[in-house]
């Protein structure tokens, strides 16, 4: 009873949203909130008539910065969790720590400076200063460490070596192939940490094309601020804006390696 | 080590790691390391204005000490918002936690009713963004909009405001533990399914109630996966940015500096000093680095203390 209660307070919003999107301006402030509007295709097409569809390409932007930034990192995160996990080598431990604090660092003390040394660069305001700060993930790289030590087993790597495998070979032809359930949960992790992400491209962009959608409909709530008819289309781009992400976790969902969160990983 | 190795598949073997390391050292130095460096460098500088600041030399970047520093750590207004951030943890984390654990216990226990629906439902706004849970919990606290305030003022109550004064501290924090009871409930699931059922056995033979058996047995048992959750949920507290960026202009109540890293924005890119909101972000950068390590220290003695 008590769990459902806690469902329903977690569905209620996305109902809600649901239901908001199909009400027309005037039908939002004035009829029952979960009674269903008239009105969604016509918001549907305001949305996207406005401003020559840019909402659509926010939403691709988004999928650009996420999928693209979490393969490059899931790729990274694996190559140095496996080096750090099965190598012994001078500095090993030094490196994993100064790693871990990146974790720790505020990301307004990370873009701030980035934003400057961008703008430095050239690339401030462009596609690469979204997606070139997020591949590292140190995060990333502490749960593919902690798999690799636990899905690797030693003799495995031993026998490889003893028949000749060149040591990247080995890493690409046996590692590798053991650690995918791992690097999935960390491609996972780090597209819905970049989709996400409000602070670093609120930081970054100035022109609204290359917004991703959190960006995006804020800047369409704070203008919806003076023009309440703006409201409406808000409403809409956040119900769709969550049906990918939504649509991402329940497909994927046998992909999830929450254990490794915990630090219990079953081999 | 059974294996002849020749001199330079060893030495491949001694090299191999520092190539494979290469990539994420060198773009750790560029994005982590050298913007560190930079805002530690900037929080030292200042401009120093000749005359009336006009021309082409009137600006010009001098060292400034310390200066920085005294004037971030004397600000009423990050001292305000160090404050305001605390009220809100103080809601928020013991709220989340508290609701995280007990679901997952919920789950954990047999024969659980819509366990699995349940589970996803709860889990479920972890994939919303926190910019998009502010837009929506917002519309709800609006009264024109919201079906709680429909439902009290047709049963004739007027209902709370929660956007304005010290509703605020628990819209807000309502809107994170929104966000962030479902995943740590499935931290704490995950490691409550790794205690071997044999435990439970032998306590259940000796009469033991679930109750019993969740408070002694369970929540020991899951206590390291409490310890990672709560100093997750207490770092995300000191940089909450975007919720309150999203119902500032709902309100009339949250200022521009609710937040230290809304101030820091506000100084580098509304006001444009740089060298200020550096300074600050290196403050917030040391505070939260030390409220880690102290907190771990803690937590190690603790169990330390415990073991022996």
């Amino acid at each position: 009873m008590v769990l459902l209660l806690g469902a329903v307070y977690c569905l209620i919003p996305i109902l809600w949203v649901v239901m908001a999107s199909t009400k027309s301006s005037r039908e939002l402030f004035s009829t029952f909130t979960f009674s269903p509007g008239t009105g969604f295709l016509d918001n549907l097409s305001e949305l996207s008539a406005y401003r020559d569809g840019v909402y659509w390409q926010w939403l691709a932007n988004s999928a650009l910065y996420a999928g693209l930034g979490a393969l490059l990192s899931a790729a990274l995160s694996g190559v140095t969790g496996y080096a750090l996990a099965k190598y012994r080598f001078r500095g090993r431990n030094a490196l994993f720590n100064i790693l871990l604090a990146g974790v720790l660092m505020p990301p307004i003390t990370l873009a701030v400076p980035q934003y400057l040394l961008m703008a430095k660069a050239g690339l401030a305001d462009s596609y690469w200063s979204v997606l070139l700060p997020s591949i590292v993930s140190p995060y990333g790289i502490y749960l593919a460490r902690i798999y690799a030590a636990a899905a690797i087993p030693d003799e495995v790597v031993e026998a490889a070596r003893v028949d000749g495998a060149r040591e990247f070979r080995l890493f690409r032809s046996v590692a590798l192939p053991m650690m995918v359930p791992g690097l999935v949960t960390v491609f996972l992790f780090q597209f819905v940490a970049i989709w996400n992400n409000f602070l670093l491209p609120y930081i970054m962009l100035g022109d609204d094309r290359k917004f991703p959608v959190t960006v995006g409909l804020y800047s369409l709530l704070q203008q919806g601020a003076n023009a309440p008819a703006l409201y409406t289309l808000v409403i809409t781009g956040a119900l769709l804006s969550i049906i990918p992400l939504i649509a991402l976790f329940l497909g994927l969902q046998r992909y999830w390696r929450i254990d490794l969160l915990s630090g219990a990983v079953k081999s | 080590m059974a294996a002849p190795a020749s001199p330079s598949t060893r030495q491949a073997r001694r090299l191999a790691p520092y190539g494979f390391l290469a990539p994420a050292t060198i773009l750790f130095a560029l994005f982590f390391a050298l913007p560190i460096g930079y805002a530690i460098y900037l929080s030292f500088r200042a401009v120093h204005v000749k005359g009336l600041g006009l021309g082409s030399h009137a600006r010009t970047e001098v060292w400034a000490g310390f200066s920085n520093y005294t004037s971030a750590l004397t600000d009423p207004e990050l001292l305000g918002g160090a404050g305001r951030t605390l009220i809100y943890g103080g809601l928020l984390v013991p709220a989340m936690l508290g609701a995280a654990l007990f679901f997952a216990l919920l789950l954990d226990t047999p024969r659980i009713r819509l366990g699995a629906f349940s589970r996803l439902a709860i889990f479920l706004p972890y994939a919303v963004p926190g910019i998009v849970a502010s837009l929506l919990w917002g519309f709800l606290y609006l009264p024109t909009v919201s079906p709680g305030y429909f439902l009290l003022t047709k049963a004739g109550m007027s209902g709370p405001d929660l956007l304005h004064g010290n509703g605020l501290y628990v819209a807000l924090a309502n809107i994170a533990v929104w966000g962030g009871t479902g995943f740590n409930m499935i931290v704490i699931y995950t490691s409550l399914r790794a205690i071997p059922a044999e435990l439970y056995e032998a306590a259940r033979l000796d009469g033991c109630s679930e109750l019993q058996i969740a408070l002694r047995i369970k929540i020991p048992m899951v206590a390291p996966s409490l310890v990672l959750t709560f100093f997750f949920s207490m770092i995300a507290t000191l940089q909450v940015f975007s919720e309150p960026m999203t119902l500032k202009p709902m309100t009339n109540s949250l200022s521009s500096t609710w937040s230290p890293l809304m101030k820091v924005y506000r100084d580098a890119f509304i006001q444009g000093d740089i060298y200020s909101a550096a300074a600050t972000s290196v403050v917030i950068a040391a505070a939260t680095l030390v409220l880690s390590f102290g907190f771990l220290k803690l937590v190690n003695k603790r169990t330390a203390g415990g073991e022996s």
